[in-house]
């Protein structure tokens, strides 16, 4: 896989239009490294000028600003800032809608405006423009149900691209019972992901797969690498993970095009 | 004559005491730190136009927001009937609109009854619904004791003045009929009808009697409302006028930078500043977050009072939901609390004297604030514009900037950021192996 540093481009006198955010569980995670293939991928395929900081990227700080560390968070904001704006181009792309929230909503008080858009808004003018095409696609009449992450939906009002994108694939969507602005949480955001709950009567990510199994769907998709971890833990603890999957929505759009 | 001063006398003693409440709540409010909220109004009035006075985010579940909407709009309505009521109060005249009214005055007492009889119908409904369902965020614990009743009271309430405002009437048109006294003939009106019958076997005296008192005890039951608002959840049906214009109008789900922090960081990140230097010793009394109400804004504080104690925030929140102890409508609760406590404090000492105790740890525990996933669930379902999820925060804040006192494994992942730029222990060198692996 051939990748572009912005830094390399700037040297050879280039700019992307794209600068793609891989996001700390976009580069380090396993699971998520996956993702940011599948959506590189895509960029590849649509012919999309694009590059990624590479080793000058650092984390948001949105876990902790979350976890109530805003110290923490602001050198991180005001250290990306100025990486950042060294460079030029025209849009930030996040796999990530926790990264998406805090370079968009958090970032411009700090001194870093930019546009930034969450993949699947990418993707779904990609397909609107036709750049991408679906071949073929191997989710034809497949039931899948899209959870909405929090930071995408409710926190940035991002609900149909990836929707739409799900439905250019001729599958079967299916919400769950709470969905959209009403769409319960994984459990993973406001650094949850890195602590053990609280104790209840159930883990939150189990009562959201309930619901996705609810909807007897074979995919469930995703549109955050939090998100995706959360309920495929679900799903295996529901030993259902030999028949429903956990995938991206950019995933599904690769393996169709 | 003496009725007249005696009503005089209770109307001017109630509205004083409404205004020393409202000047109680605008004190205690402004114990708040500021915040600016004073842009954008056009935006501002939209949505207070949109949510408070179209309720608009009541109608997500239609039926209820049907049933909130028309005791609403009767309630405001039939207050117009209190003006004449005061008159005659004042004046010791009987229906003084009446003559100068004519058929109109007829009309509107008809639709009047109309919203009365709307109004039992509803709150009834009410009733049953917040007291026989087992509607979840109705017998959850966090409702137990006083904030339960108080929601019953009211509607008890409510019933009570509709009710003695269809008998004043049904024993007024009695009177009427037999030409009594001072009743001049002003007409039928169409559901307190229903009630005389009720009424027809007993002396006029006695009638009279039954007239007189309902008029009287529906009076003083609207000026016990107007003062029995302070104290209660029913305090929205003014203060969501406010929360909602003032309410947080970006539209994304960013939260506030604080500005004590940025000037900080700047200075740790710019070689030129010496961190060393005096000028930044007062900034050593900056406290980060909060540990009581003082430190929270006045938007806060205002939502607080505001709060109706609905529990759609709590039934909304992936925590509540799964059996943690958090629950949004609680952490506004809880605020209010304290504020009220502090507020109590200051009217017996003039100024506040340290109680040895706070809004964290004596009201809010960790536990419920340690079990937020920040998913903006209670804020997007807050029918009035309130944002427990803000306080959580400044609470969060200071546990973890003041305290340190965050769990071991929130001060592993900060650890690692703060070395690697990455919530795991992995090095910023590495960010991008994913290329080949
Ligand atoms: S933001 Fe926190 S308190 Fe509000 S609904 Fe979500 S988890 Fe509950
Ligand atoms: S914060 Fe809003 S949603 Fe929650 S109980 Fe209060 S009024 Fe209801």
């Amino acid at each position: 896989m051939n990748i572009l540093t912005i830094k390399e481009l700037q040297n050879k006198g280039l700019q992307p239009e794209i600068l793609f955010w891989v996001g700390c569980a976009g580069s380090f995670d396993d699971r998520a490294k996956k993702i940011t293939k599948s959506f590189v991928s895509l960029l590849n395929k649509a012919g999309v000028s694009f590059a990624v900081l590479g080793k000058e990227e650092s984390c948001t700080g949105d876990p902790a600003k979350r976890a109530g560390n805003e110290f923490l968070f602001q050198m991180q904001a005001v250290s990306n800032i100025e990486i950042l704006n060294q460079y030029n181009f025209k849009k930030i792309v996040t796999t990530c809608p926790h990264c998406l929230n805090t370079l968009k909503n958090e970032y411009p008080d700090l001194g870093g405006k930019y546009d930034v858009i969450h993949h699947t808004e990418l993707l779904s003018t990609l397909i609107s423009e036709q750049k991408i095409k679906i071949d073929n696609s191997e989710f034809n009449g497949k039931k899948i149900t899209f959870h909405d992450p929090c930071y995408l939906g409710r926190a940035n009002k991002v609900y149909e691209p990836p929707r739409k994108l799900i439905e250019s694939l001729n599958a079967d969507l299916k919400e769950m019972k709470s969905c959209k602005e009403k769409g319960l949480c994984c459990g993973a955001g406001g650094a949850q992901m890195f602590k053990e709950s609280e104790k209840g009567s159930k883990e939150i990510n189990i009562k959201r797969t309930e619901e996705a199994l609810e909807t007897k769907s074979e995919i469930i998709a995703a549109g955050c690498p939090f998100c995706n971890t959360m309920l495929t833990d679900g799903i295996k603890n529901k030993e259902m993970d030999d028949k429903v999957h956990v995938y991206d929505v950019a995933e599904l759009l690769d393996k169709s095009t | 004559m003496i009725s007249s001063i005696l009503f005089s006398l209770i109307l001017i003693f109630s509205i004083l005491l409404f205004i020393r409440n409202c000047r109680k709540l605008y004190r205690n409010i402004n114990l708040g730190k500021n915040i600016d909220r004073s842009d954008k109004s056009n935006l501002r009035f939209k949505k207070m136009f949109r949510l408070a006075f179209g309720q608009s985010k009541m109608f997500d579940k239609p039926l209820v927001g049907i049933l909130h909407f028309i005791v609403y709009v009767a309630f405001v309505l039939i207050n117009i009937e209190l003006l004449e009521i005061i008159l005659d109060g004042v004046l010791g005249t009987h229906r003084v609109l009446a003559p100068v009214l004519g058929n109109f005055y007829n009309f509107l007492i008809a639709f009047f009854e109309l919203l009365a009889i709307a109004v039992i119908v509803c709150v009834i409904l009410f009733w049953i619904r917040r007291n026989l369902l087992k509607i979840r965020r109705f017998i959850s614990n966090d409702l137990k004791g006083w904030p339960k009743n108080d929601a019953n009271y009211i509607l008890y309430i409510e019933v009570i003045l509709m009710f003695l405002f269809l008998n004043m009437n049904a024993t007024d048109q009695v009177l009427q009929n037999a030409g009594y006294s001072y009743y001049g003939d002003y007409g039928t009106y169409p559901i307190s009808l229903y009630l005389v019958p009720v009424y027809e076997n007993l002396e006029l005296s006695s009638i009279f009697i039954i007239e007189r008192v309902s008029w009287w005890l529906h009076i003083l039951g609207i000026l016990f409302f107007l003062n029995y608002l302070y104290y209660s959840k029913h305090l929205h049906i003014l203060l969501a006028f406010p929360n909602t214009y003032f309410s947080n109008i970006n539209s994304g789900g960013g939260l506030d930078n604080l500005d004590s922090v940025y000037k900080e960081v700047k200075a740790m990140l710019d070689p030129k500043v010496d961190p060393y230097s005096t000028n930044n010793t007062n900034q050593q009394f900056q406290k980060f977050g909060a540990d009581d109400v003082f430190d929270l804004n006045w938007f806060q504080l205002l939502n607080s009072y505001t709060c109706t104690e609905c529990g759609r925030c709590s039934s909304e929140c992936p925590a509540n939901q799964t059996g943690k102890i958090l629950s949004p409508r609680s952490i506004m609760m809880k605020t209010r609390d304290r504020l009220e406590e502090v507020g109590k404090n200051i009217d017996k000492n003039k100024a506040f004297k340290d109680d040895g105790k706070k809004l964290l740890n004596d009201y809010i525990t960790k536990e419920e604030l340690w079990a937020c996933t920040t998913c903006n669930a209670c804020v997007e379902s807050c029918p009035i514009g309130i944002d427990p999820l803000s306080i959580i925060i400044d609470l969060r804040r200071y546990m973890v900037m003041e305290e340190s006192s965050a769990p071991k494994e929130i001060n592993n992942m900060m650890n690692n950021l703060e070395n690697n730029g990455a919530p795991w222990p992995f090095n910023q060198q590495d960010r991008l192996n994913w290329i080949n692996n």
